[in-house]
C-alpha cells in the first residue's frame, strides 16, 4: 500500500488531486509520444488504449469484485454495434456523442446481465457469461438487415478537425481520442476504487457473508461492478469500431473474451496498471511473431501455426516467472528493493511482501 | 557496400532520366520508382487465413504463390527485380485484417496488396487500401463487390465472380438435370448471395421455394437442420456455395440422414483433395472421398489431375521442389496461377512503375497466354478477373473431367461460348 500525503491537502481531496496530477502527466507524455512516432505506431498505440479500457473494466469485475466474466467480448460487441449503427445513419455524428451513447447502451445491458450475474457464483457465472460470448455474435447474423450479417457494418473513419492541418495522419487523431478515453476511464476508476465502492467491491470478493454483516448490500455491489465493467467494455468496443473500420461478428468471438481475461491475468489481477500491461502484451506480442509464416523457410503447416504457438509459450513462461502478473512482479521487485534498503511503507513487516491485497494503483 | 551501389544505381537512373533520351520505361536502369520498389526488389503483401475455420485448403494458397515467386527469383526475377512476398495470418477475422493491412501498408511499405483472401475480411479494408492509393490486386474472393471502379479504382478481382459461376452452373442444371427439384445451400454473405443471384437468373427465382433455400454462417458448424430441411423440401439437386469445411459438413450431415441428392458445388468449395481430407477428419475416418462421387462443379484453370497439361506439369514441378510437404491440389494451383498473373502484370507495367501506372497497365494490357481457361475482363471500366468457367464432373474415384465448352458471361449479360485456344507456358514459367 502506497500512501502519499501531499501538502496541498484539504482543498482538493488528496486522492483525487493525486489522480488528476498523474493523469495530466500521463496525458502530456502520451500526447508527446504520439507525435514522435509513425502512423502505424499510433495505430498500435490506439489498440493498446482500447484494450486497456476493456481490461481495466474486466479487472474491476474479476480482480476486485471476484466475478469472472468470459463474456466481455460480447459486451464490447454491444458498444461496437451501437457505434456502427449510429454512424450508419449519421456519418457526421461527433465522436464524443457516439462514445457516450455506446457506454450507455452497454451499461444498460450490463444492468440486465448484472442482475443475473449477482445470483450466480463461480463456474455458473463463467458459464452464463460464456453463453453471452457465444450467442451474441449469432444475433448479428440472424438479423442481417440490421446488423449486416457476417460482413458486418462498415464504420466511417473519424476525420481529424481542420485546425490540425490537411496532412495530419488520421491514425494519430484516433490515437488521441482513444488515449483521452483511456485516461479519463482510468481516473474515474481509480477514484472509485479508492473510495467506498472500491472497498465494498473487495469486501464482497473476499467474503460475502462478512461483507453483508458489515452492512454492504452484496447483490447491489455486484450489479454495480458489472455495470461499470460493461460500460468500460462498451467504450472499448465503440473505439474498436473506429479502429478497425468494420464491426463484424467474427471480430467478437469467444477468443476476444478470453484474450481480455488473458490480459488481466498476465498484466496483474486487481490493478489498473495491470490492465495497461496486459493491453501492451495483447497488442505487441502477436505483432512480434506475425511475420514468421512468410519469412521463415519452414513447412507451411508448422510456419502457419508457429506465431500462435509462440504466443502461447510466452504466456506460459510469463505465468511461471510472474504468477501475479507483470504488475505483481514489479511490485515484488519494488518491495524487495525497499526491504533491502530499510523502507517499509504502510507499516508492513520488513522483507515481507503482501500479496493478498493488491491495491488498485494507477 | 550494397547500399552504396544501390544509391549509385539510383543516381545513375536519375541522370539517365534527366537526359530524356528514352521515352520508353522498358529500357534504362532500375529506380526506386514507388514505395515498395527498389532497384533490385519489389515487395508485396497479403492477409490470409493461415489458422482458423477458413484455413483448411485456403492456407495453402499463399505458400503456393510464395513458391512460384521463389522459382521466379531463382531465375532472375522480372526486370532484374526479385519479389518479396510478406503475408500475415488474419484468421478470417475482419478486425485482424484491418490491423494487419495497416501494418503492410504503413510499416512494411508494400508496393501492392496481392491475393488478400476472403469476402468479409477484405470488405473491412478495401476503402482504406483505396484511400492510400495502394494497388489491391487479385482479391482471393469471387465477390463482384471488387468490381467497383468508381469507388475502388485500385482494387481488382481475379477468380470468376460468384454470379457468373452461379449462372453457368444454373445453365448446366437446366440442360442436364431438368425436371429435378433444386435446393440451395449457401453461405449467408456476399459470397453465397452473389452465387444465388446467378442461379436464380438461370433457374427462375420462383422455381426454388424458400424451404429449399438454406443458408449457414461460418461461425456455426451445425448444418444438420439445414440439410434436413432440404431433404424435407424434396430437393433432388442441391447447389452449394460454401467454403470447403462447410461443403464437407453438409455432405456428412446428408449422408447421416440417408439423403443423397446430386451435389452441385461452387469452385471454391469443391477441391477434391481438401474435401477428402476434411471428410476423413470430421468423421474420424468413417467417411471419405466416396461421398464426392457424382458431384458437379466448375473450373477456370486446368484440372490439377491433368498431368498432360503443360501448365500443370510446370506448377507441379515448382510444388515438388519448394512445397512438397503440401498436397498437390486446386488450392496450390490457384496460388501459383494467381502469382503467374501478377508476374504478367509486373512485366506489362514496365521497368519502373508507379502505383498509378501499375494499375493503368493492368487496365490497358490484354493479359493472355496464362494458365486460365477463360479470358480476363480487366479494363478501365471493369475490374473483374476471369469471365467464365467450364463445368467439371467428379467421378466416384475422385477423378475430375471437364464437360462442355468454357462459358463466359457477365453479371447481367447473356452466357456465351468461349473458343480461345489453350496456351503453353514460357520457359522457366516466367512471363
Amino acid at each position: 500500500m502506497v500512501a502519499v500525503h501531499s501538502g496541498f491537502g484539504r482543498l482538493v481531496s488528496p486522492t483525487l488531486g493525486r489522480h488528476l496530477l498523474l493523469a495530466l502527466g500521463a496525458a502530456v507524455a502520451l500526447l508527446l509520444l504520439s507525435t514522435q512516432i509513425g502512423a502505424y505506431d499510433d495505430y498500435n498505440l490506439t489498440a493498446v488504449a482500447i484494450f486497456a479500457v476493456a481490461a481495466a473494466g474486466l479487472n474491476l469485475l474479476t480482480g476486485l469484485n471476484g466475478q469472472l466474466s468470459l463474456g466481455h467480448g460480447a459486451l464490447m460487441a454491444i458498444g461496437a454495434y451501437t457505434a456502427s449503427l449510429l454512424l450508419k445513419d449519421h456519418h457526421q455524428l461527433p465522436v464524443i456523442i457516439v462514445l457516450l451513447i455506446s457506454v450507455l447502451s452497454s451499461g444498460v445491458i450490463g444492468i440486465v446481465f448484472g442482475y443475473a450475474a449477482a445470483r450466480l457464483r463461480g463456474p455458473y457465472l463463467a458459464g452464463a457469461t460464456l453463453t453471452l460470448a457465444v450467442a451474441l455474435p449469432q444475433v448479428a447474423t440472424r438479423y442481417k438487415s440490421v446488423f449486416g450479417g457476417e460482413s458486418g457494418l462498415s464504420v466511417p473513419p473519424s476525420v481529424p478537425p481542420d485546425w490540425l492541418g490537411a496532412d495530419f495522419p488520421p491514425e494519430r487523431w484516433l490515437a488521441w481520442i482513444a488515449l483521452a478515453a483511456a485516461v479519463v476511464t482510468m481516473v474515474l476508476l481509480a477514484n472509485l476504487l479508492r473510495g467506498a465502492p472500491g472497498r465494498a467491491f473487495k469486501a464482497v470478493r473476499d467474503n460475502e457473508a462478512a461483507a453483508a454483516l458489515a452492512g454492504i448490500d452484496v447483490a447491489r455491489t455486484q450489479v454495480l461492478a458489472f455495470v461499470i465493467s460493461a460500460a468500460c467494455a462498451g467504450l472499448a468496443g465503440a473505439l474498436l469500431a473506429y479502429w478497425a473500420g468494420i464491426t463484424a461478428p467474427a471480430g467478437f468471438t469467444l477468443a476476444l473474451s478470453l484474450q481480455l481475461v488473458t490480459a488481466i491475468v498476465i498484466g496483474g489481477l486487481g490493478s489498473l496498471a495491470g490492465a495497461v500491461w496486459g493491453a501492451l502484451v495483447l497488442v505487441f506480442v502477436p505483432l512480434l511473431t506475425s511475420g514468421m509464416a512468410s519469412t521463415l523457410n519452414l513447412p507451411s503447416s508448422i510456419a502457419n501455426n508457429l506465431p500462435l504457438a509462440i504466443y502461447g509459450g510466452i504466456l506460459v513462461i510469463a505465468m511461471l516467472v510472474a504468477p501475479h502478473g507483470i504488475q505483481g512482479a514489479l511490485r515484488r521487485l519494488l518491495a524487495i528493493g525497499r526491504a533491502r534498503w530499510g523502507h517499509t511503507p504502510g507499516g508492513g513487516q520488513k522483507g515481507v511482501v503482501d500479496w493478498d491485497d493488491p491495491a488498485p494503483d494507477t | 557496400m550494397k547500399r552504396i551501389r544501390g544509391i549509385a544505381i539510383v543516381c545513375l537512373g536519375g541522370l539517365l532520366a534527366a537526359c530524356g533520351t528514352s521515352g520508353s520505361s522498358d529500357s534504362g536502369t532500375n529506380t526506386a520508382s514507388a514505395p515498395g520498389i527498389t532497384a533490385t526488389t519489389i515487395t508485396i503483401g497479403s492477409t490470409q487465413p493461415l489458422t482458423g475455420r477458413a484455413a483448411p485448403g485456403y492456407s495453402e494458397i499463399s505458400a503456393a504463390s510464395s513458391a512460384y515467386f521463389q522459382n521466379l527469383n531463382a531465375h532472375g526475377g522480372i526486370f532484374g527485380r526479385t519479389i518479396t512476398y510478406t503475408y500475415y495470418d488474419d484468421g478470417y477475422n475482419p478486425t485482424n485484417t484491418a490491423s494487419l493491412t495497416r501494418k503492410l501498408i504503413l510499416e512494411d511499405k508494400v508496393f501492392a496488396l496481392f491475393s488478400a483472401l476472403g469476402t468479409p475480411t477484405h470488405l473491412a479494408v478495401v476503402d482504406y487500401i483505396n484511400s492510400q492509393k495502394v494497388p489491391d490486386l487479385f482479391v482471393s474472393s469471387g465477390c463482384n463487390c471488387w468490381n467497383d471502379v468508381a469507388n475502388h479504382p485500385y482494387t481488382f478481382g481475379w477468380q470468376p465472380d460468384y454470379t457468373i459461376e452461379g449462372k453457368v452452373l444454373g445453365q448446366y442444371i437446366n440442360q442436364n438435370l431438368s425436371g429435378k427439384k433444386v435446393g440451395y445451400f449457401f453461405q449467408n454473405d456476399e459470397f453465397g448471395l452473389d452465387g444465388v443471384k446467378g442461379l436464380d437468373a438461370q433457374l427462375g427465382a420462383s422455381s426454388v421455394p424458400d424451404a429449399s433455400r438454406q443458408n449457414y454462417v461460418p461461425t456455426n458448424t451445425n448444418v444438420g437442420p439445414q440439410i434436413a430441411a432440404l431433404q424435407a423440401s424434396g430437393a433432388k439437386v442441391v447447389v452449394a456455395f460454401s467454403i470447403p469445411a462447410f461443403t464437407a459438413l453438409a455432405l456428412l450431415a446428408a449422408a447421416k440422414i440417408g439423403y443423397h441428392p446430386t451435389w452441385v458445388v461452387s469452385n471454391v468449395g469443391s477441391d477434391v483433395t481438401t474435401l477428402t481430407g476434411l471428410l476423413k477428419a470430421f468423421s474420424q475416418g468413417k467417411a471419405g472421398g466416396q461421398l464426392l462421387g457424382g458431384m458437379v462443379t466448375d473450373t477456370y484453370l486446368p484440372l490439377p489431375g491433368d498431368s498432360s497439361n503443360p501448365w500443370i506439369s510446370l506448377f507441379k514441378g515448382i510444388h515438388d521442389k519448394h512445397i512438397a510437404s503440401l498436397p498437390w491440389d486446386g488450392n496450390v494451383l490457384y496460388g501459383m496461377a494467381q502469382a503467374y498473373t501478377l508476374a504478367q502484370v509486373i512485366k506489362a507495367a514496365g521497368r519502373n512503375p508507379t502505383r498509378a501506372s501499375f494499375v493503368k497497365a493492368l487496365e490497358t494490357t490484354k493479359l493472355s497466354g496464362g494458365p486460365g481457361l477463360a479470358p480476363f475482363g480487366f479494363s478501365s471500366s471493369n475490374h473483374l478477373g476471369f469471365l467464365g468457367v467450364q463445368v467439371v464432373l467428379i467421378a466416384a474415384d475422385g477423378s475430375e473431367t471437364t464437360t462442355g465448352p468454357v462459358y463466359t458471361s457477365s453479371d447481367s449479360g447473356p452466357i456465351s461460348q468461349y473458343s480461345g485456344s489453350a496456351s503453353t507456358p514460357p520457359a522457366n514459367g516466367i512471363p
